[in-house]
């Protein structure tokens, strides 16, 4: 067996086990894949690739790496080649996640590319007999004395990359950059605007087939009986235990097969889901593993009220637009290759060589891009969809997508999560004390994780691989159920705990931000009705209680620019939020404006954030821009519906999502800094942005509403009770 | 499973004749058997507009139109939308702004947007939004595709 401990994986590094020695004098994800030619080829056509273990998901991670890469080999941008990640060929970096991609792999892109650059240029001057101080690098060219030029292509046959990385090689001083801190165009646009086939879905291996997985109707569903007989003769069943499947060579007629199987499977189904309605209830009583996140020993006495409040949050789905999809062919000798959009590829090709006795060395997992990934999704399940199909038939890669219900049903969810909150005031209307309890499954659960593979289809084998409850990221990785618990202002003395619910009925992992939306929402929510209650402006009461600098310039940048203050209609509020994303990542600020007429509407948002030093401006914009839009959309609109037995939201209509003429205008504020380094945006707006539009319905309406989602049925109800 | 038949029609502008299954779902006709992978799978019940084409001009969901509902018709993709190489003005605006996260439900919109600007060429964003709200954008890229679009209106006046 090669599984790994669960102890040997952090929140998204690179796996740290059976690696030589570490240079701890290397950034981390060139530590664990130290020699340059992992990273690095150069091609005869003039083209550097740059292979990272980092992938693409329509965040623009890999446009802004080819910056990073280009600005150091002093090479133009489209001559930088970002091939999609694999296990055989390029570095693990372990999960593309957490808003880690820039903070982990640009160190190591840019040392690589700084030391290819230098060891060309050291080439250059050996050929040409001149001191390497004479060497000049410029669009991909280097230049000597009389003369003399050589490109990276003509140098290449001379220089050898199998060497490791050199910890003092020198960077460029970022003051020189030209090609970082631009807005360069997203590399992967043009192609898919234009329609050319780049998602997994459009993958057309030699002589692949087609596969669909029938799912069982409820979760824990056993397959009693099933009469194979009701599928055409184009078309193989595959089955093992209550795991049953369809392939063949026409995708419409397996989708066909796998509606008719659909039909007559019999399934011995039990109720195994909590009350919907009592989400709350059902988390607070449920067995927990708590957590104390801070605790600054007993409250001392003040004079001021005190207030509590308790704030609610449901399941959410990735509700990606693009359903899971794998494919997968097992070679003649007994290897596996797999192709898949999970957003750790090298975890992925463990679990599943775990799930199935073989060494790791036996799988080889490509990854292919899918529509947008907000956390851990469907991909890694459709991965191993795809190889239990492709079992059945050697050498014929089986491409496994599953269909709009599967995704929407099956994909797991981001918890559900139940906040307790008290604080004291004291007379001159400073918050004293603060006692904050959060209750939620877990929030990873990932493949590897607690040191099963995890991965669906496991779960309705022969020989059943069960889920264990979901695990949190430790608090040093920022936490799950715990993420953003701790307020970043002063609110005296402090005791935050976390509750990490073991049960996994609802099955639980990681969407975007962890319990950083439902922690962030229920504190700005809380210090609103605090202000309130102490008769102060919310602005003003969050700048009493903040010294940080950095905080209090992103929120009074999003106020300043919101007109903060100013006159708003009747049935209009306006709110405002702020967060440090994991209490040490990107600070952002929401001003929320939202019309509470006839319906909730949130109008506008007007966000300010601080990343550190920028290495896109237009790739920050938009990963603030989609992170508040979304978070808009969980916010006022999304709740995972189900019975005792079965999921029921499972379609467009029973899981509504925001529309076009639902999204709010949207106006982001970049404060740069270019002196600290850099930190990633796409989980920053998610938690402000709920806490801004939470406290403008109240200032809208004049009631709060603590349970999410902030429906206008929501908001209604509690206006008349 | 019902036998094969024979289907004709066009495809941005082009004669095409397939052998399908009727019933079968024009989008996997497009995909699978005419190679037009730019029409995107999204939803399988006509929900989130990934896989919107015009069908004699209108804007339908190809996964819930069955290949028959298109013989004898014209069809267009968002693979006929650039024109002599160049993109549409509403590929070209989405281009310039930036305008997409992953690109997944892009075909479909602007399939969708391309159709409102040959109705109403000069479209404010209040239209636009109205035009696009039968399609589904999971990143949040819609304020930037409202905007392109009301761009490429203004481009083309």
């Amino acid at each position: 067996m090669t599984a790994r401990s669960p102890a040997a994986v952090s929140d998204t590094g690179p796996r740290v086990d059976g690696a030589p020695a570490r240079n701890p004098a290397l950034p981390k994800d060139l530590a664990a894949n130290p020699r340059l030619d992992r990273w690095v080829s150069v091609h005869d056509d003039g083209t550097v690739e740059v292979r990272v273990g980092k992938v693409e998901f329509g965040q623009g991670i890999l446009t802004a790496l080819a910056q990073v890469a280009a600005e150091e080999l002093d090479l133009p941008l489209d001559r930088v080649r970002m091939p999609g990640a694999s296990t055989a060929t390029g570095p693990d970096e372990g999960l593309t996640a957490g808003s880690m991609s820039i903070i982990e792999a640009a160190p190591a892109v840019r040392l690589v590319c700084a030391q290819v650059r230098a060891l060309f240029a050291a080439e250059a001057s050996r050929r040409w007999r001149t001191d390497l101080a004479t060497i000049e690098v410029a669009g991909g060219e280097f230049r000597g004395p009389a003369g003399a030029s050589a490109t990276y292509a003509e140098l290449a046959g001379s220089v050898d990359l199998a060497v490791d990385a050199d910890p003092a090689t020198p960077v460029k001083d970022p003051a020189g950059y030209r090609l970082v801190g631009t807005s360069a165009a997203r590399l992967d646009l043009p192609g898919k605007v234009a329609g050319l086939p780049r998602f997994i879905a459009d993958l057309r291996l030699p002589g692949q087939l087609f596969g669909r997985v029938v799912r069982p109707p409820s979760p824990g569903a056993q397959l009693t009986a099933v009469d194979a007989s009701a599928v055409g003769e184009g078309v193989r069943v595959v089955r093992d235990g209550s795991f049953l499947g369809v392939i063949g060579p026409d995708e419409a007629e397996v989708g066909a097969a796998a509606d008719a199987l659909r039909r007559v499977a019999r399934w011995a189904e039990t109720d195994t889901l909590p009350d919907e309605d009592d989400l709350a209830g059902h988390l607070r009583r449920a067995p927990a593993e708590a957590t104390t996140v801070v605790d600054d020993g007993p409250a001392p006495r003040a004079t001021g009220p005190i207030l509590g409040a308790r704030y609610t949050r449901p399941y959410l789905a990735h509700a990606s637009i693009a359903p899971s999809c794998g494919v997968a062919r097992w070679e003649l000798d007994g290897t596996l290759s797999v192709w898949s959009s999970s957003q750790g590829i090298h975890r992925l090709r463990d679990a599943i060589a775990q799930a199935l006795g073989l060494g790791a060395d036996a799988v080889v997992v490509q990854h292919v891009e899918n529509a947008g990934c907000y956390g851990h999704n469907g991909a890694d399940d459709a991965a191993f969809d795809a190889v239990l199909l492709a079992r059945a038939v050697p050498g014929r890669p089986v491409q496994a997508r599953w269909s709009r219900a599967d995704e929407l049903g099956w994909a797991p969810f981001g918890s559900a999560m139940a906040v307790e909150v008290t604080a004291q005031l004291d007379g001159a209307g400073r918050i004293a004390s603060w006692r904050y309890d959060v209750w939620s499954q877990g929030h990873t659960a990932r493949p590897g994780y607690a040191g099963v593979p995890g991965l669906l289809a496991g779960a309705s084998l022969e020989q059943p691989r069960p889920a264990p409850p979901a695990s949190d990221p430790p608090q040093a990785a920022g936490g799950g159920t715990s993420r953003n618990a701790v307020p970043l202002y002063d609110v005296g003395n402090r005791c935050v705990r976390g509750h990490r619910v073991l049960d996994n009925a609802v099955r639980s992992s990681a969407l975007r931000a962890l319990g950083a939306h439902m922690n962030v929402f229920s504190i700005e929510s809380f210090l609103d009705e605090l202000a309130w209650a102490a008769g102060a402006d919310p602005l003003e009461f969050r700048l009493r209680h903040l010294d940080d600098e950095r905080a209090r310039a992103v929120l009074t940048t999003a106020a300043t620019a919101a007109g903060w203050g100013g006159a708003l209609d009747d049935g209009l509020g306006r709110g405002i939020g702020l967060a440090r994303y994991k209490g040490r990542g990107a600070y952002c600020a929401v001003v929320a404006e939202v019309e509470a007429v006839h319906d909730i509407r949130v109008r506008r948002l007007t966000v300010a954030v601080d990343v550190g030093r920028i290495v896109n401006p237009e790739g920050v914009r938009m990963q603030i821009e989609g992170g508040a839009v979304q978070a808009t959309s969980w916010t006022t609109k999304e709740r995972v519906r189900f019975d005792r037995r079965r999921i029921t939201s499972d379609d467009w209509e029973s899981y509504p999502i925001l529309r076009f003429t639902e999204v709010p205008e949207i106006d982001v504020r970049l404060v740069d800094r270019p002196d600290l380094p850099s930190v990633g945006a796409g989980e920053a707006a998610q938690g402000p942005t709920a806490g801004a539009i939470a406290n403008a319905v109240a200032a809208a309406v004049g009631v709060r509403v603590r349970d999410l989602p902030l429906t206008t049925e929501a908001v209604t109800a509690v206006i008349n009770r | 499973m019902s036998s094969t038949s024979r289907f004709a029609f066009r495809v941005n502008g082009r004669d095409v004749e397939v052998t399908a299954r009727p019933g079968t779902p024009l989008l996997t006709v497009l995909r699978n058997e005419l190679g037009l992978m730019g029409t995107r799978f999204g939803c399988g019940l006509g929900m989130c507009g990934a896989c919107f084409v015009r069908l004699d001009g209108a804007v339908v969901p190809s996964c819930d139109t069955p290949v028959e509902a298109a013989a004898g018709h014209a069809v267009g993709t968002v693979e006929g939308l650039a024109r002599d190489g160049r993109p549409h003005p509403v590929q070209q605006a989405i281009l310039d702004r930036q305008a997409a996260q992953c690109g997944f439900c892009l075909s479909g919109i602007t399939v969708a947007a391309a159709a409102l600007l040959e109705q109403t060429p000069a479209p404010d964003a209040a239209t636009v939004a109205e035009a696009l709200d039968r399609n589904l954008c999971r990143c949040g890229a819609q304020r930037r595709i409202i905007d392109a679009v009301v761009a490429a209106g203004e481009a083309a006046r």
